[in-house]
């Protein structure tokens, strides 16, 4: 963290010859093709579950992007800490990366839920302990995202990015108690009871689609934060060899913050 | 560089409490000169509880009823006013220059402000309780201590999260907006177990029926504090 103002910080730099070739690489094709298998056997070879009919296959998209969602987020959390302890900046490229993939995932979840909980429920939201946490969740890594665009320094980002993540992750039991609390101590419509909620019996088939789901999209999160990072890397060198002159600036692109040495 | 700092001082630096408080001191001296965010925040506490009154049927539900959560909602709000100020009032001059290169410990730049932040904003609470009572026809039920015991726990919180964020923001390009978008998710938990205790309280209740939420409250202070004064250091430009 104290870095002499004579040299550059050592850790913001990234060998030129560290730059990957490309952004997607084939564990990206893998992923794609194994969600889009998983896909086809959740639709056509799995069978339509007895009482809640075809609205149950939800559940094959939403139960894995939540998984692929708390991987996402584990990492943004790992990264973090790790950023702040050796003050590495790939730890920080890491948890940004993550971060995007996880708000993503997020937002799938957040977006299918409601399409299930509609004829199942009977309402397209209620303030369940659940629902509440991953909403405030979003909104946490919606507020480390803007954070992020906002901070020109990149030593600087990534130690404030760092500590509202790890703020974060210490917020996210509290609101779920509170919640609890909230629910419990009051009565419930019948159509939210806890037992209404699925958990449906399921039968072999529906178990290995379930599985097979859970890994593709475990596996287009990895490949995801993977792609990220490297575009993130790519972005360093980029910045580096602008900072040391080695070649003309490139042309400013629209969405993407120019980063400056802090 | 130390000999040079006792030669031009006889005092020698105050402990990490110490300093904190000085720190603490100083803001509330600029503030009770000036007086312009203690006004402003005053004045738009106030202002809310009024406009809260008409947003609801008075027939159907009692102003009684609403006013635990109009309370919490002007009170968070009003709070951020308050917490904006805490490091803005360091960036004008570079002020937060000499509090870093003072031989102090950077933690009690953080307790002092957070000391600070805290008066500042129980001031405003003592005068817009009060106004909420009377606005609202609010009996307290002898209940007044309890309530403003759950008010100082909350404010306790909402100072430790919103004093780290107000130091975080004021250093981005996004500044003062960014402050409620990072602090109002971390409220969330402290006005929802605030309210459900004065809620619980102003109607009489026991106080074992408002335990559990003020329990909840009482760890999300300690463990906010803790982490905060923590995290601190890092969001100081080096």
């Amino acid at each position: 963290m104290t870095t002499s103002p004579m040299t550059l910080p050592a850790d913001a730099r990234v060998a030129p010859d560290a730059a990957p070739k490309r952004i997607f690489g084939w564990l990206f094709a893998v992923a794609i093709l194994a969600v889009m298998g998983a896909y086809v056997r959740a639709i056509y070879f799995t069978p339509i579950e007895a009482q809640q009919g075809a609205v149950q296959k939800i559940y094959y998209l939403h139960v894995p992007a939540w998984i692929a969602c708390y991987l996402a987020y584990g990492l943004v959390a790992i990264g973090s800490v790790i950023n702040l302890w050796l003050h590495d900046e790939r730890a920080d490229r890491l948890a940004a990366s993550a971060a995007e993939v996880g708000i993503l995932f997020n937002t799938v979840g957040l977006t299918v839920g409601p399409v299930w909980a509609k004829p199942i429920w009977g309402t397209w939201w209620t303030w369940d302990a659940r629902l509440t946490s991953t909403l405030f969740l979003w909104f946490i890594f919606a507020a480390y995202l803007v954070l992020r665009g906002a901070i020109e320094s990149p030593a600087m980002r990534a130690r404030f990015s760092a500590v509202l993540a790890i703020l974060g992750v210490l917020l996210i039991p509290f609101i779920h108690l509170s919640v609890y609390l909230f629910r419990t101590l009051h009565p419930m419509p019948i159509m939210l009871q806890p037992q209404a909620l699925v958990n449906p019996p399921l039968s072999p088939e529906m178990e290995t689609t379930f599985l097979v789901s859970s890994l593709a999209f475990l596996l287009l999160c990895v490949a995801l934060v993977v792609s990220r990072y490297r575009l993130a890397t790519l972005r360093a060198v980029a910045d580096d060899a602008d900072v040391l002159s080695i070649r003309p600036p490139p042309r400013p692109r629209a969405g993407i913050t120019r980063r400056t040495r802090g | 560089m130390v000999r040079a700092r006792d030669r031009m001082s006889v005092r020698t630096p105050p402990g990490t409490l110490g300093a904190a408080l000085l720190i603490a001191r100083k803001d509330l001296a600029i503030e009770f000169r000036s007086r312009t965010a203690f006004l402003s925040s005053l004045v738009f506490a106030v202002l809310a509880l009024s406009i809260f009154y008409f947003t609801w049927d008075e027939s159907i539900v009692t102003p009684q009823d609403r006013a635990p959560g109009v309370l919490w909602v002007v009170l968070a709000f009003s709070a951020l006013l308050g917490l904006q100020r805490a490091f803005s009032l360091e960036e004008h001059e570079r002020g937060i220059d000499a509090l870093l290169i003072a031989p102090i410990a950077r933690e009690s730049v953080y307790l002092g402000k957070a000391v600070g932040n805290l008066l500042f904003l129980c001031a405003i609470q003592a005068v817009a309780i009060p106004a909420l009572a009377v606005f609202y026809n609010l009996r307290f039920n002898g209940q007044l201590a309890v309530v403003a015991g759950i008010v100082l726990l909350a404010m306790v919180g909402i100072v430790a999260v919103g004093t780290l964020f107000s130091a975080m923001a004021v250093n981005t390009r996004l500044a003062e907006l960014l402050l409620p978008m990072l602090s109002l998710p971390f409220f969330v938990p402290i006005l929802m177990d605030a309210a459900q205790a004065t809620t619980r309280v102003m109607a009489g209740r026991p106080l074992s029926e408002a335990w559990p939420w003020l329990r909840l409250l009482i760890a999300f202070d300690l463990v906010f504090i803790v982490a905060c004064t923590i995290a601190f250091p890092y969001t100081l430009e080096e």
